[in-house]
């Protein structure tokens, strides 16, 4: 059994099939690459399962317990936290306050007045923020507010968020999508050493296969809303369903 | 100081001394100069505009944090007004029971109204608790009317229990005080060819003015200001953390409700009475304009967007045609004639038109208020008043842009 199970999830839209009938298990503390082809359902997916969608068959279950009709914070309070696609930040917050709220924020996402404390007299949460920023090598950028960030950092930002919450499954869209180079192989290094310091599963979509080979220990090939295969790295390499699905019309592996 | 740091600590200073030295600052012409029109009016216009300093404090927490419009905030204005004038009744003429049952009742009127109005965001919350709003609005008129006294308005009268009070024998209504200090007098001082005044109810109000800063201060700078302008900023990532929103949004309204009552009880507390006007539509609009003038999300925005329009309102309504004369006296007959109808379609009665004009002006040349213009005239300043030249201007794409909601 998975942390994450997923048994034969459907969406449509209109006349559109996004997903067939997808099933998926994530094991726990391993990372779980998603790749396909643009418009394969992959974003589609991961909507299923933080609750911005409801598929329309099927079941999702995060260690045991299903998480379809549950709301989005509810979702997240039960230990899943997502990067999207199009990164969501606070755009009119600096740098460093983004990274602040998650870390104020309980787990439980209870609320909490703190009307009448100032943000420094919390040293603890402030250290905290600051490491987080020093992660993802941004802390020099930490005064600037988040819309000014370009694409790559505002995808750091948002991953800084994300792992600031300490969540127990981390989904990841396009994570090293808009980034340089260097930044994307920080992001590998980062995304590598959380993976041997915390008891984390990830599941990781992404186009850029040398993320993909550098970080995954499983990978789900879906096309036109169905899982084609299921295999460890090296089999997908070799796999020649895959190759003519996907990798032969994109990139060379 | 009193935790703040170093820039808010000085900002709270200077307000402070601002509003000691009122009396002074506000009797700039002597009473024989021609000027003295431009005076403002202390101490009523002064006790106003920290009134309505006040009101517009509270309006920012939620306007200016969470980004809400609430169109209905003058219900909370009356209802502070009516419980205060009540306690005047029932209990005491001391005004420190009244204000504070002024900010309970307004609080769970505002924990009501809240509750369904963000239920919905954008426009469908302004007209939400505008609805509201006219609603009570229409309510203190009607079958409140055993309450509310209809449209003759709540007021005091000689057969008033005030339980705490005791009986007096006296024929003239008692006047609201803070422990046998009565709210309207004072102490006149004349040197300089003037007079300053120095009027309990204006210090009254201004203490708790800067009592109700400071908290918004304080508000401002905590972690639950910072999650109210995340609120603002972009919801769904705030519920994608796990957090609901709900709870922040309803907390803002509950306490600028509060702060609305607490003006509301304040106003009946400088003269005691309560008409349901002031739940009039048009006064929930006032404050949204003082607050969008002053620097919507600025902490010091909503007072001068206050204090500007009192200003205006008590100077420009004073001026009527026989001042117009006096001052184009000079100009040829039918000149005078036209130059003075002119300016009175924008003074007297028509002062509304100079604040319309005002407004529209600021709102498309300084959309972050006054606060802003003044930013853009330290800056000016800084350059040696050089004028701005193209090349000066910071490039956008290379220049961070500074978080908004500072000072
Ligand atoms: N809300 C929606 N309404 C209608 N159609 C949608 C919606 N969301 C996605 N789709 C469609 O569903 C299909 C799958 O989209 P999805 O975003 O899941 O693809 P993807 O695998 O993430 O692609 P990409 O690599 O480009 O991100 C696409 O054809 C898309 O147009
Ligand atoms: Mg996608």
């Amino acid at each position: 059994m998975g942390i994450l199970e997923v048994k034969g999830v459907g969406k449509r839209f209109g006349g559109l099939q996004a997903l067939g009938d997808v099933n998926l298990s994530v094991q726990e503390n391993t990372v779980h690459a998603i790749i396909g082809p643009n418009g394969a359902g992959k974003s589609t997916l991961l909507n299923c399962l933080v609750g911005k969608l409801i598929p329309d068959t099927g079941s999702v279950t995060f260690d045991g317990n299903s998480v379809l009709g549950r709301k989005p914070h509810e979702i997240n309070q039960m230990g899943i936290s997502r990067v999207f696609q199009t990164p969501e930040i606070f755009g009119d917050l600096t740098v460093m306050e983004n990274v602040l709220i998650p870390c104020f924020a309980k787990r439980d996402g209870a609320f909490r007045m703190h009307a009448y404390e100032s943000i420094e007299q919390e040293p603890d949460i402030v250290n905290k923020a600051e490491q987080m920023l020093i992660d993802v090598n941004m802390i020099e950028k930490r005064h600037m507010t988040g819309s000014s960030l370009s694409r790559g950092d505002k995808r750091r930002l948002e991953m800084a968020m994300c792992l600031a919450q300490d969540p127990r499954l981390l989904l990841l869209d396009e994570p090293t999508a808009g980034m340089a180079r260097a930044d994307t192989n920080n992001t590998i290094d980062l995304l590598k050493q959380i993976k041997e310091e915390r008891d984390i599963t990830m599941a990781i979509i992404e186009h850029d296969m040398h993320v993909v080979f550098s970080l995954a220990d499983r990978i789900t090939v879906l096309a036109q809303g169905t899982p084609l295969v299921e295999d460890t790295p090296d089999n997908i390499k070799g796999h020649p369903k895959v190759k003519e699905a996907y990798l032969g019309e994109t990139q060379e592996v | 100081m009193l935790g703040l740091n170093k820039t808010d600590s000085k900002f709270l200073l200077i307000v402070i001394l601002l509003t000691l030295f009122t009396p002074f600052l506000m009797q700039p012409f002597a009473a024989d100069s021609g000027l003295d029109q431009f005076n403002g009016g202390y101490p009523d216009l002064m006790q106003k505009v920290a009134i309505f300093g006040i009101f517009a404090v509270g309006f920012n927490i939620l306007f200016g944090l969470t980004g809400y419009l609430s169109f209905g905030h003058a219900a909370f204005l009356g209802m502070g007004s009516y419980a205060a004038v009540w306690m005047f009744k029932l209990l005491t003429m001391n005004v420190i029971p009244a204000i504070l049952l002024s900010m309970i009742v307004s609080g769970l009127l505002a924990v009501i109204i809240g509750y369904i109005s963000l239920r919905r965001s954008g426009i469908y919350f302004s007209i939400l608790t505008l609805a509201f709003a006219q609603m009570c609005y229409k309510m203190a008129y009607s079958v409140l009317t055993p309450i509310t006294n209809g449209e003759t308005g709540l007021q005091l009268s000689l057969s008033d229990p005030r339980i705490l009070d005791g009986a007096t024998e006296s024929t003239s209504l008692p006047v609201t005080n803070i422990f046998g200090l009565a709210m309207n007098s004072s102490y006149k001082l004349e040197a300089l060819n003037r007079v300053f005044t120095f009027n309990v109810g204006f210090y009254f109000c201004a203490v708790i003015a800067i009592i109700a800063f400071y908290i918004a201060i304080r508000l401002f700078r905590s972690p639950f200001g910072m999650m109210l302008r995340a609120v603002k900023s972009n919801q769904t990532r705030m519920n994608y953390m796990g957090l609901n929103t709900k709870p922040y949004t309803l907390a803002a309204f509950v306490i600028s409700g509060m702060y609305a009552g607490l003006a509301g009880g304040l106003l009946a507390a400088m003269d005691p009475l309560a008409g349901a006007d002031r739940m009039l539509w048009t006064a929930s609009g006032e404050v949204v304009i003082m607050t969008i003038l002053g620097g919507a999300g600025t902490l010091m925005g909503p007072v001068l967007g206050a204090g500007v329009i009192k200003y205006l309102e008590n100077i420009f309504s004073k001026i009527n045609e026989s001042v117009l004369h006096s001052w184009f006296h000079w100009l040829p007959d039918g000149l005078e004639e036209v130059v003075v109808w002119v300016f009175a379609r924008f003074t007297g009665e028509g002062w509304h038109l100079t604040l319309g004009l005002t407004f529209m002006l600021v709102v498309t040349f300084l959309p972050g208020g006054l606060v802003e213009g003044i930013k853009r005239l330290k800056k000016l300043t800084k350059r040696g008043g050089k004028p701005k030249d193209k090349l000066d201007a910071p490039d956008p794409e290379h220049t961070p842009t500074p978080s908004k909601h500072v000072v």
